[in-house]
């Protein structure tokens, strides 16, 4: 029989926090600016230039470690973690290795019905490198800075996790409380979410773990998925043949679908850390903590919960809602003008998520008023537009945060209410369509729908297809 | 002097610290090093057991920036450290990924 296989894998995830400027100084960390144009002479190690630490990071960091149980280092420090690459103008990086902010935490997560935690080991403060783009013109790498200090925290789980299922699960829930707190925005392909998967195989039953490999450059949910089954493949293949797993870094490919060695022993991981000498220790003192606990959000898991006692939908529509924290505030909001919560979620179920996958973006990108789309929701019930008016202006919500009240008057697409007006079209409908009329007489149901159709195209769509139905029904009779 | 640094640690320093060292430079690192290791080889001598290790030499802690963009566009100062740049860029050798 062949030998079973267990995949141990253990994650190292870099989150972009949110904060307005970078770690160490004062420069904007807003994503595309031109190139090089947020740094100074801190944020690209300049000699003689001085750090100070950006306190709003230390809040983050504290709200990430207490919200995945850990423990908060309450005096902690900063190292200098040493490498030379281009991407890096001071030469380190400034990091935490010997007292972390926060360690010896947890997550629980759910694969089907089964619920398992996985333990964090861990979670630093530290600062991005800046960004290396290949030049295939002159065969070159040009570098721009503006990512340079850019503040992260890196959560580094202990070797929990043994299916791709497990990842995934992991990534979502850790994506979730971030975005909850307000600490990232999580965007894999923005990177301001980046994974570093460690993974081995070993003999089930085995106790001892087996050579481990680590994988970078994985920036999408399916590509982290693919990388871990590839790896798991390509280690179980060197087992069977006799050969050994080689401890190294590799990176993934994702348009090739394998990964190679990154890093050869010439240049080997020797970072020679030491405490940061220009940063003083952070002291966070109990008040400080109890501070930041009294401001955590409420998460998930307590939301679903009171969604399901206060509103009537649906507990399917109140987790794709609260799967992402700006949706769930736009349909508390929505739902408090409007009253009317299963309305709301279907908008942003159906439409919504619809026009955020036809644009390439995320929920967090949305920017409509919940304002304007309760006063959607009231029109469609007035009967003032109809629904696929409804559609087309809520489009419009969407895009450009039109006001739906206003756009219907200046556009003209009220449901016309004059009968005048809608027996005279259809009039003319009967008159310039006789076999569509006789085929209807003649008992063929379909022959209706394509009346009410002319009828609707003639009026723009501003008549009520259900009023038009009936009016034509009675006109034929 | 009691420390001895081997050929390959010379080497291996040299790779680290991304420097090319010619026969007779590595000697003269060598013995520099050697002697940097007996130098602090004197801390030894005193009893440090139950003493906290120290992370900071000033008695200060918590200095913090309130999260507010002071700065503005720093490019063209920036830029000026560049031997080659392209596209508002730093130009450097081509690198993996």
């Amino acid at each position: 029989m062949a030998k079973q296989y267990e995949t141990v894998i253990g994650l190292e995830v870099h989150v972009e926090l949110a904060t307005k400027t970078k770690i160490f100084c004062g420069c904007s960390t807003a994503f595309g600016g031109a190139p090089n144009t947020h740094t100074c002479p801190v944020c690209t190690g300049m000699p003689g230039s001085l750090p100070v630490l950006n306190k709003q990071v230390v809040e983050y960091a504290a709200a990430i470690g207490l919200a995945t149980n850990c423990e908060i280092t309450q005096v902690c420090k900063f190292d200098r973690k040493n490498y030379f690459y281009p991407d890096n103008p001071q030469n380190y990086q400034i990091s935490q290795l010997y007292l972390p902010i926060a360690r010896n935490g947890y997550v629980e997560i759910e694969v089907g019905e089964q619920k398992k935690k996985i333990r964090i080991h861990e979670m630093h403060m530290e600062e991005d490198a800046g960004k290396l783009v290949h030049d295939e013109w002159d065969d070159t790498s040009l570098v721009d800075y503006n990512r340079s200090g850019v503040p992260l925290v890196e959560i580094v789980s202990e070797p929990d996790m043994r299916s791709a299922d497990e990842v995934m699960a992991y990534l979502e829930k850790l994506r979730l409380i971030i975005q909850y707190l307000g600490a990232s925005d999580c965007k894999l392909q923005e990177g301001s979410m980046r994974a570093d998967v460690n993974l081995s195989v070993r003999e089930v039953g085995a106790s001892e773990f087996g050579t481990r490999t680590e994988m970078k450059n994985l920036n999408s949910f399916k590509a982290i998925a693919r990388a871990i089954d590839g790896e798991r493949q390509r280690q179980i293949d060197l087992i069977e043949a006799g050969r050994a797993v080689v401890q190294e870094t590799r990176r993934w490919d994702d348009n090739k679908e394998s990964s190679h060695a990154m890093r050869s022993k010439e240049d080997a991981q020797d970072y020679r850390y030491f405490p940061e000498p220009d940063l003083v220790p952070i002291v966070i003192s109990d008040e400080w903590i109890a501070e930041i606990k009294a401001r955590q959000p409420e998460f998930r898991t307590e939301k679903l919960e009171r969604y399901n006692r206060a509103f009537d939908i649906p507990r399917y529509d109140a987790e794709i809602i609260t799967n992402s924290k700006k949706m769930a505030d736009i349909f508390e909001a929505t739902t408090a003008i409007c009253g009317k919560p299963k309305k709301v979620a279907n908008w942003l179920m159906v439409e919504t998520l619809r026009l955020l996958k036809e644009r390439g973006q995320e929920p967090e990108d949305i920017c409509f008023a919940p304002e304007h789309l309760a006063k959607l929701i009231e029109l469609t019930e007035a009967g003032t537009i109809n629904s696929s008016v409804a559609k087309e202006v809520f489009e419009k919500i969407f895009d450009e945060n039109v006001d739906p009240e206003k756009y219907v008057e200046e556009k003209g697409l009220k449901i016309v209410q004059d009968d005048g007006a809608l027996e005279e079209v259809l009039k003319k409908v009967i008159a310039d369509n006789p076999q569509a009329v006789a085929d209807y007489k003649g008992g063929k149901e379909k022959a209706l729908g394509a009346l009410v159709g002319q009828t609707m195209k003639a009026m723009k769509g501003k008549a009520n297809p259900g009023a038009v139905n009936k009016k034509l029904r009675e006109m034929l009779a | 002097m009691a420390n001895k640094i081997s050929d390959e640690t010379i080497e291996y320093v040299g790779i680290l610290a991304k420097l090319e060292l010619s026969e007779e430079e590595k000697l003269a690192a060598r013995s520099d090093m050697e002697r940097m290791l007996d130098y602090i080889d004197t801390l030894n001598e005193l009893d440090t057991e139950g003493i906290e290790p120290m992370s900071h030499v000033f008695p200060v802690n918590n200095v913090f920036r309130e999260d507010v963009v002071t700065n503005g566009d720093g490019s063209k100062d920036t830029l000026k450290n560049a031997p080659l740049q392209k596209e508002q860029c730093f130009k450097v050798p081509k690198t993996i990924g």
